[in-house]
């Protein structure tokens, strides 16, 4: 997904000369090609996340569209500040795309994992926050994000995701793609969770339940009258998210289900990470299931829900 | 002692202040002299037009600095006179801190020290690469430069050789706590911005003829950024400011405090 996610901004860049990549200290070879062919609009500034943001600030308000990435952690708790006030104050154009986000960096402890990236960015006013589920969703999603009008944040999963999304749903930013119909019960994913939770879906299809599933891509601005047309008549809803359930997706859908009124939904959950650093270690896949974040244990949560 | 300082620009300074009996007095008196050099003499501006792409532009990163910095913005037509009246109230755009979008003349939101020269940095930045003559200047404060995000902001300008950019410390050795080099020493300070690769001269801030010719300088190096420390005394042109550590940022001033200050002030020579 991040190959992808900077090839993206590699043929942005061909075609719009007001793009800008910026990296800290990333890889070794990253965008060789953009490097090469357009040396003046490529930087790559060190560990030094704030002025970074800064810098990307003064770039943007001066006309250009600047895409920035390093590691999730470090662009969103590191340099807050920056963001806050550089970027959204500003209304500035700047893409931050975050590698890692969620538990991707498990093997790396706490330091390198975010589990609270999108509750950090969802208090920011006029944050975009978008968590797509593939790299076939993020070459849907990048074109988009060239004219948004203040700052993006951008998600990236582990890379080699499975794909799970499909062309004939379209991808409009903002909007989120409902990915499986069912009235028994409703799943709403983000990001890569998308996967397990069609999973889920689908096993509880097999068992006569109509579990509907409803991608929300884009967790900020989140398109509320959509969430609710899903929702309408729905008895059971849980969320689905690789991030804490404090802030971030789960409490975005509670926020707006409870705003149209209580008593809508007979049960809700909120399937993620504790409201705690992860205690161990281990790959992405294995601290999913530590966590209940598997197709198996989200089908479990809603037949315990229904019961 | 007040010899040479501008009295005209620190009373309306005080004017302002009257209209919400709060501010940043010393930090503003500071920066008098620095503001009226550049605004008068130096920056190259539109003021019917602030967006004009072909601007220099000023970012005033120790954002609390603002009342001066207002006066002259407003002196220069970025906006009416009559809107510092409206200093920190209901309905103005001119508050403790300057706001980007706001005010008329204004680069950069600032108000939270570190910020100013990393957006500096991309503004010049800009300018190398649209081929863009434009200056950016940075003016600083020295408890500012405490901060980290200052010195990776000067490593990353000096790594570009920005030459269109410049720095100023205003170096008026006291912070809100009282002295800098007791709450946070800077020095060497001068011997800092050189190892991080920055052209440094020095100069008297309250002196018009010093400051004019070491604006008449730049770029000190076409090499290198250029760091101007303004040696500057806080709350130049009053005593009480100067000394009581208490005025750096005042609120609810009451009428014969405000009047004490307007009096200790005093007329032109």
């Amino acid at each position: 997904m991040r190959k992808t996610c900077l090839n993206c901004v590699y043929e942005l860049a061909k075609k719009d000369p007001r793009v800008v990549f910026i990296g800290s200290d990333i890889g070794a070879g990253t965008l060789d090609a953009f490097k090469r062919e357009f040396p003046d609009r490529f930087f790559m500034e060190g560990v030094g996340e704030a002025n970074i943001i800064g810098l990307a600030a003064g770039l943007a308000l001066n006309g250009k569209i600047v895409y920035i990435n390093t590691l999730a952690s470090f662009i969103t708790r590191r340099c807050f500040e920056q963001v806050l006030l550089d970027l959204a104050l500003h209304r500035a154009r700047v893409r931050l795309i975050g590698s890692g986000g969620g538990l991707v960096y498990g093997p790396l402890g706490p330091t390198h994992n975010p589990t609270e990236d999108i509750a950090i960015m969802r208090a920011v006013p006029g944050m975009t926050i978008a968590a797509p589920a593939d790299a076939e969703e993020m070459k849907r999603l990048m074109p988009q994000t060239l004219e948004v009008g203040g700052p993006v944040y951008i998600r990236l999963g582990k890379g080699g995701d499975p794909v799970v999304t499909s062309p004939e749903h379209g991808f409009r930013l903002g909007e989120p793609v409902l990915a499986r119909p069912g009235r028994d019960a409703l799943l709403v994913s983000t990001g890569i969770m998308l996967g397990p939770t069609l999973r889920a879906a689908e096993e509880l299809g097999a068992e006569g339940v109509g579990c509907g599933v409803l991608h929300v891509h884009t967790v900020k601005p989140l398109d509320a009258a959509a969430l609710l047309r899903a929702a309408e008549g729905v008895p059971v809803i849980a969320t689905v998210e690789e991030h804490s359930v404090t802030g971030g997706l789960g409490g975005a859908v509670a926020e707006a289900l409870m705003e149209a009124g209580p008593g809508r939904v007979k049960r809700f959950r909120r399937l993620g990470l504790p409201d705690a650093f992860p205690d161990g270690y281990g790959s992405q896949a294995q601290l999913l299931e530590r966590y209940g974040l598997t197709a198996g244990a989200i089908a479990e949560n809603i037949r315990e829900m229904r019961r | 002692m007040k010899k040479g300082i501008d009295l005209r620009l620190r009373r309306k300074i005080l004017q302002v202040l009257d209209c919400s009996r709060r501010g940043h007095v010393p930090s503003s008196f500071s920066i008098v002299e620095i503001l009226k050099v550049l605004y008068g003499e130096v920056l190259r501006y539109r003021p019917g037009e602030p967006a004009w792409e072909d601007r220099d532009r000023f970012i005033l990163s120790k954002g609390h600095g603002c009342l001066a910095l207002y006066v002259l913005l407003a002196e220069k037509g970025f906006f009416p006179e009559e809107e510092l009246a409206r200093f920190c109230r209901p309905g103005g755009i001119l508050g403790g801190h300057p706001e980007y979008g706001k005010v008329p003349g204004v680069e950069f939101s600032t108000g939270s020290l570190g910020h100013g020269l990393s957006f500096g940095v991309g503004t010049a930045l800009a300018a190398r690469m649209d081929g863009k003559d434009y200056r950016t200047f940075v003016l600083m404060g020295d408890g500012e430069c405490q901060e980290g995000s200052v010195w990776e902001a000067a490593m990353c300008a000096g790594k570009h050789r920005l030459a269109g950019l410049t720095a100023m410390v205003d170096y008026n050795k006291r912070q809100a706590y009282g002295p800098v080099r007791e709450v946070q020493d800077l020095e060497p300070l001068a011997r800092k911005w050189e190892s991080f690769n920055w052209e440094v001269v020095s100069a008297d801030g309250h002196d018009e003829a010093a400051i004019r010719e070491t604006f008449r300088r730049l770029p000190l190096s076409p090499e290198k950024p250029s760091l101007i420390i303004f040696n500057t005394v806080k709350g130049r042109g009053i005593a009480a400011l100067e000394n009581d550590p208490s005025w750096h940022h005042k609120s609810g001033i009451k009428d014969d405090a405000m009047k004490a200050l307007c009096d200790a002030l005093g007329e032109d020579e």
